[in-house]
């Protein structure tokens, strides 16, 4: 396959302290000019430690029909990079070649005007996402159906609800059809159904060989439509490679596994009583070499806590809550339940929780983790929304994007025709 | 790759099978070109204008002043009436004070048709050259989200404001009836005026507009600066109510040549070519620098607006 995107060298760099003075007023630069006359002249070269290099040569090239994922933190330089990719910002050095059209989608809904109606803002949102006239009313009567607000297309947009304004705006960006689009994070809005009509959408463009750019949060929607990924981690890329290696590699070093940052859970505790007799410290799944947080659904796992305690603590109890991402907690575990009550003397240890039998629909999982003595107290620490792992789907399972996958997976069924 | 697999799986069922990269076997896929559509590469202090990207993206143009024009008309009562209230009142305003009280003279014009042509003018340049001044900052919604060239915003806010000039023109063919002034051939070069006009305000407009997106002082001293600008012009008195001396100076003014030139061709009257030259020169001179500072600057806008 040839080449449709390529990347040479590229970085940006931003000057912090012209970033913060966003809109340098007049005055400064007169006075500055005045100040020192020559500044103008000799295009003021600041210390290296005023500037951000949000880029840094960056190397790839990806080809026709390919349908990449963008992963990283916030802040590691993707919104950058798709930026300069789709035209808006120019690169600082290097060079992109694109041999095709682009389309990006950084946003749904750019330029929707609320005074307007959905049919209006339909022809001024595609024409501003780069569609011809003939193209929009060609497709017209497919983005309505597409959006589900035939009712009110001639209602201002202001009058809708989020969700039919998120419908309308991806339903016309969703027929775009450039050679290559870039999306970034605009599957984040909208009920999850519309989001699973999207993700469907999008593996259908894929189909047809539109190469597509993707940038996600969603780590289980990056695995099911790219099969290629690209890591980037402070404006440098990482790792390119096989989706599902390079999205575990991310996780894993999101969730500091390998080394146990307590930083990430801090960010993530919720301080209930001050002088707590123990604390988690870390929080993670499974160990060792296959300390990977990609579990196969239906696999056991093991949690571990580690704890430290700061007096002897006697027949507490251990909860942990796993959540799916739409935040609906999908099973309790509660170790009175399970016999087992917690006792330990000051200092360090370690708790493990092997968890079997559990078929989690495929997806990402959040874990919230208490320790608490009696049931009508406060608990002694609390740890909430922490990201432990991501359920993966295995071949053997028919699998399609909109698949309504439930909360827990079941195949454990004995199907029979009965005459 | 299991989910591969498995869509593979799936789609056998809906009777196409994509086991290979779906690319390979869709129709749909064209043959690229030998040589990129696009080349992305560090700003470059000096670029052609790029009048072909311009034109290839004409029906944003289209559409973002429709949106301009639909927008300012969906909510209000009175519609476009207001476009024509502002002119009118300040032409019965002026007529008291000036035409009545002071006796300004009008060449030879009842004054209340001589102040509205003016006003009218007026009117539309003042608001183009602060609509389009703000336009950047104001869409900067649009500038950070997606590409296209930046030189349609200023342009279009300026085009729908080209359509009140339109409106406004009606109503001053109905006063040139009321008053009894023939109507003339030589109205046809009405739209000439209009788009000289109009491209002094993008001149204009354009220039303080990229300046704006940096400078926000620019779009505060914006409004002050017009306002005296209009007191230099020959708006509410003529251009023989200047004295002498101070004529060619005051005709440096491109509004001169301008507003006086259409007067003449509205109500008759003999061409002030030079100033019409003057006119006509500063207008292409400021297009030009201001086209060359606008995209000098251009793909900076979404980094600092």
């Amino acid at each position: 396959m040839p080449k449709i995107i390529n990347v040479e060298n590229l970085s940006k760099r931003y000057r912090i302290g012209k970033r913060k003075a966003k809109t340098t007023s007049l005055r400064d630069t007169l006075s500055g000019v005045l100040r020192s006359p020559l500044s103008l002249i000799q295009n003021d070269r600041r210390a290296d430690e005023q500037d951000f290099w949000a880029l840094k040569d960056v190397n790839f090239s990806v080809e026709q029909g390919e349908v990449v994922g963008i992963i990283g933190r916030n802040g590691a330089g993707k919104s950058t990079l798709l930026k300069i990719l789709s035209r808006i910002t120019a690169p600082t050095t290097g060079r992109i070649q694109l041999y095709g059209r682009v389309g990006s989608l950084l946003e749904v809904g750019t330029g929707f005007h609320s005074e307007l109606s959905g049919r209006e803002n339909i022809y001024l949102n595609g024409s501003i996402l780069g569609m011809r006239r003939q193209e929009i009313d060609r497709k017209f009567d497919e983005m309505v159906a597409f959006a589900e607000i035939d009712k009110f297309l001639d209602t201002p947009v202001k009058h809708y609800s989020s969700g039919m304004y998120v419908r309308l705006a991806f339903a016309v960006a969703a027929h775009l059809e450039p050679e290559i689009l870039i999306v970034d994070e605009v599957l984040a809005v909208g009920d999850s159904r519309f989001q699973k009509k999207c993700l469907g959408k999008m593996s259908d463009v894929s189909k047809e060989g539109r190469t597509i750019l993707f940038v996600s949060h969603n780590v289980g929607a990056v695995n099911s439509l790219t099969r290629k990924c690209i890591y980037i981690n402070d404006g440098r890329v990482v790792t390119i490679g096989n989706s599902r290696s390079v999205i575990e590699q991310y996780l894993i070093e999101m969730n500091g596994q390998k080394n146990g940052s307590a930083g990430t859970l801090d960010f993530n505790r919720r301080e209930l009583s001050s002088n707590a007799p123990v604390r988690i410290t870390n929080l993670w799944i499974n160990d060792g070499a296959d300390g990977s947080p990609l579990i196969q659904m239906g696999d056991p796992f093991t949690i571990h806590i580690q704890l430290e305690a700061l007096t002897e603590i006697r027949d507490a109890n251990v909860t942990v809550i796993l959540k799916n991402s739409r935040d609906e907690k999908i099973a309790v575990l509660f170790s009175w339940d399970s016999g087992f009550f917690l006792s330990m003397q000051p200092g360090q240890q370690l708790l493990k929780a092997q968890v079997e039998g559990l078929f989690l629909a495929p997806g990402q999982y959040l874990a919230d983790v208490g320790i608490n003595q009696s049931t009508e107290t406060l608990a002694y620490d609390v740890i909430l929304d922490f990201p432990v792992f991501t359920i993966s789907s295995d071949a053997h399972v028919t699998h399609w994007p909109d698949r309504p996958w439930g909360a827990v997976h079941c195949d454990r069924v004995s199907w029979q025709m009965v005459n | 790759m299991d989910l591969r697999r498995a869509n593979a799986l799936n789609s056998t069922r809906t009777s196409h099978v994509t086991s290979t990269p779906a690319a390979e076997s869709s129709p749909s896929v064209s043959s690229l070109p030998d040589k990129p559509l696009v080349v992305i590469g560090p700003s470059k202090s000096w670029q052609p204008v790029g009048l072909r990207e311009l034109w290839h993206h004409r029906e944003l143009l289209y559409f973002l002043a429709w949106r301009d024009l639909k927008v300012r008309y969906k909510q209000t009562l009175l519609g476009i009436i207001w476009v024509l209230l502002q002119p009118l009142l300040m032409t019965i305003i002026f007529t008291l004070i000036l035409g009545r009280l002071a006796k300004v003279p009008s060449d030879n014009v009842p004054y209340p048709l001589f102040a509205y042509s003016g006003l009218m003018l007026w009117t539309f340049f003042s608001g183009a050259v602060s609509v389009a001044g703000n336009s950047l900052v104001g869409s900067a919604h649009l500038i950070t989200k997606v590409y296209f060239p930046r030189m349609i915003i200023p342009i279009a806010s300026i085009l729908a404001r080209l359509v009140d000039l339109g409106v406004a023109f009606l109503i001053l063919v109905g006063l040139m009836v009321y008053y009894h002034v023939p109507l003339t051939a030589r109205l046809l070069l009405v739209p000439l005026f209009a788009i000289v006009l109009a491209l002094l305000a993008l001149g204009f407009g354009m220039w303080t507009s990229a300046l704006n997106v940096k400078y926000r002082d620019v779009g505060i001293a914006l409004p002050v600066l017009i306002q005296l600008w209009m007191f230099l012009s020959p708006v509410v008195y003529p251009l023989s109510f200047v004295p002498l001396q101070w004529r060619f100076i005051y005709s440096l003014n491109p509004l001169v040549g301008l507003i006086e030139g259409f007067r003449s061709v509205a109500f008759g009257g003999k061409f002030n070519w030079i100033a019409l030259m003057i006119s006509g020169v500063s207008t292409l001179a400021l297009l030009l620098y201001s086209a060359y500072i606008f995209q000098k600057r251009e793909k900076t806008f979404a980094d600092i607006v």
